[in-house]
């Protein structure tokens, strides 16, 4: 299992060629508290880069963007009854959706732990 | 404005209690201020609701219009310096009471709003020919140049922005200020006067910005700190920054300067009616008077209304449709409100969709989402009508 993560805050853990995405514990603090998650639809295909969901805080709404081009598979539905999750466990169960990836080796262009610690540091 | 674009961010007088105590920092107005502090927005919000929140609100502009040549005759001199304010504003100044404070509107020629203000008449007749006059962090200096312009020669306008600004809101509000100032107490809504607290003079009004009971305290800037701990050391009260400020007013049902109010809307179309005081209205001698009796007896263009969001929140600048999907007005304050747990917005619809219970829809990301006009305030307002004495 391998965790990335892109400049703009979003994480994907990678087991085999699925990856879980979500925003990290800095982004959720950074946007303070989320009152609504706008979840992409499953089957959705995407390239990297492209807008896949929208979080909300009371201020502000944050489009998430895909680390990895590829095809949705799974949606956090939890997080329309309680988007707080994202806020109380942003990498368990705040998690936001699943991706089937197109190509594992765009990983290789996003941060490592160690960079992104850098990032936020 | 344009000017404080290159100046630094000032900072106010409680900037180091600020981020003592964790205050995430902000540009706000040309201010450096505290957007929330580290238990986040929804729990400061809903602890002002149930407790007391204190606020630093030393960002927005008070001052004092004091009469050049005083007769010494407390009323004749109130009624000459409000004789000096009332051509720019919709209030009655002149009927104020010794230690009333009146919300009204600032206009401009065209009947549009250049500020919201609060305007008091101090309740101590030494200070007869004196108004206080608390208006909006940014439009202070128009709106400071604007009155020191039109009273030029027969008052003198004293800026206390340099003073320190406190809110103290919540339904413990008065338990716990009384335990500082015991005679607070005795304020009733909306009315205001000195106190002494600790050899300094506390200019104390019972009043807000967040529809609970509460006061609003003008402290000189060397005292700031001692009272804001003070206040603060008591367990019911905890410190609120901007982002909840916003949220309870949205909640409250209270406009917000620069978007739900600006130079263009009338106060008619913000549904603030009772802000153009009766005796104004017959004497028809503010701005923009024949457009606001116009707007009264019925030609209306556009109103102010609550709306209840299903779904996402629609934004500032999010477009309002009807059933059919035309576009018939636009959301000038939306966000999530914690108390209700839902979406709601403010915005300006054609009149016709105005009444409550109209089913609308919102678009919010090119799509639409359905919303109801709502009577406002969404959150009953919890004001004290009567002193407790």
């Amino acid at each position: 299992m391998t965790t990335r993560y892109t400049e703009d805050h979003e994480y994907i853990r990678v087991e085999g060629t699925t990856g879980t995405v979500g925003i990290t514990n800095y982004a959720q603090d950074q946007l303070g508290d989320i009152v609504f998650v706008e979840l992409p639809t499953p089957g959705k295909k995407l390239k990297k880069g492209d807008e896949a969901a929208v979080v909300e805080s009371v201020k502000a709404a944050s489009e998430i963007y895909a680390p990895v081009s590829g095809t949705i598979t799974e949606v956090n539905l939890a997080l329309q009854a309680e988007p707080g999750l994202i806020n109380t466990a942003p990498d368990a169960g705040g998690w936001i959706y699943k991706i089937a990836l197109d190509d594992t080796s765009e990983l290789d262009s996003l941060l490592d732990d160690a960079a992104y610690a850098k990032h936020t540091a | 404005m344009s000017e404080t674009q290159d100046e630094l961010l000032k900072t106010v007088a409680l900037n180091g209690e600020h981020v003592t105590l964790g205050g995430r920092m902000v540009p706000f107005s040309g201010y450096s201020l505290p957007v929330q502090y580290p238990t986040g927005i929804i729990a400061e919000h809903k602890w002002t609701r149930e407790h007391a929140g204190l606020f630093d609100v030393s960002h927005m502009g008070p001052s004092f219009l004091l009469l050049n040549e005083k007769s010494g005759d407390p009323q004749r001199d109130h009624e000459a310096v409000a004789a000096l304010v009332e051509p720019l504003v919709t209030g009655d100044i002149r009927g104020l009471q010794p230690g009333q404070v009146r919300y009204t509107l600032l206009l401009n020629h065209e009947g549009g709003t250049r500020d919201d203000l609060m305007i008091a008449r101090p309740a101590d007749p030494a200070w007869g020919g004196t108004l206080y006059v608390i208006v909006n962090a940014g439009t202070k200096e128009l709106d400071w140049a604007h009155i020191a312009a039109a009273t030029s020669g027969r008052a003198t306008l004293n800026r206390s922005d340099d003073c320190g600004l406190l809110a103290l809101q919540g339904p413990d509000a008065v338990a716990v200020l009384s335990a500082i100032v015991p005679e607070v107490a005795g304020l009733g809504f909306m009315t205001y006067r000195s106190f002494k607290w600790n050899g300094t003079t506390l200019v104390i009004s019972r009043s807000g910005y967040t529809g609970e009971d509460g006061f609003e305290i003008l402290v000189p800037p060397e005292s700031a700190p001692a009272l804001w701990n003070a206040i603060l050391a008591d367990a019911r009260v905890k410190p609120i920054g901007l982002g909840a400020r916003d949220s309870l007013r949205l909640e409250a049902g209270l406009p917000l300067y620069g978007h739900d109010l600006d130079d263009t809307v009338s106060p008619i179309e913000a549904g603030l009616n009772f802000a153009v005081s009766k005796r104004r209205r017959e004497a028809a001698d503010f701005p923009g008077a024949q457009r606001i009796l116009s707007e009264l007896s019925g030609n209306l263009g556009r109103i102010r209304v609550g709306l209840f969001v299903e779904g996402a929140p629609a934004r500032e600048g999010a477009t309002i449709v009807d059933e059919h999907g035309t576009g018939i007005g636009r959301v000038t304050s939306g966000g999530f409100a914690p108390s209700l747990s839902r979406a709601i917005a403010l915005g300006f619809v054609d009149p016709r969709h105005a009444a409550p219970g109209t089913k609308l829809q919102v678009a919010v990301r090119d799509r639409l989402q359905p919303a109801e006009v709502t009577t406002l305030p969404f959150v009953p307002h919890r004001y004290v009508r009567k002193a407790a004495s």
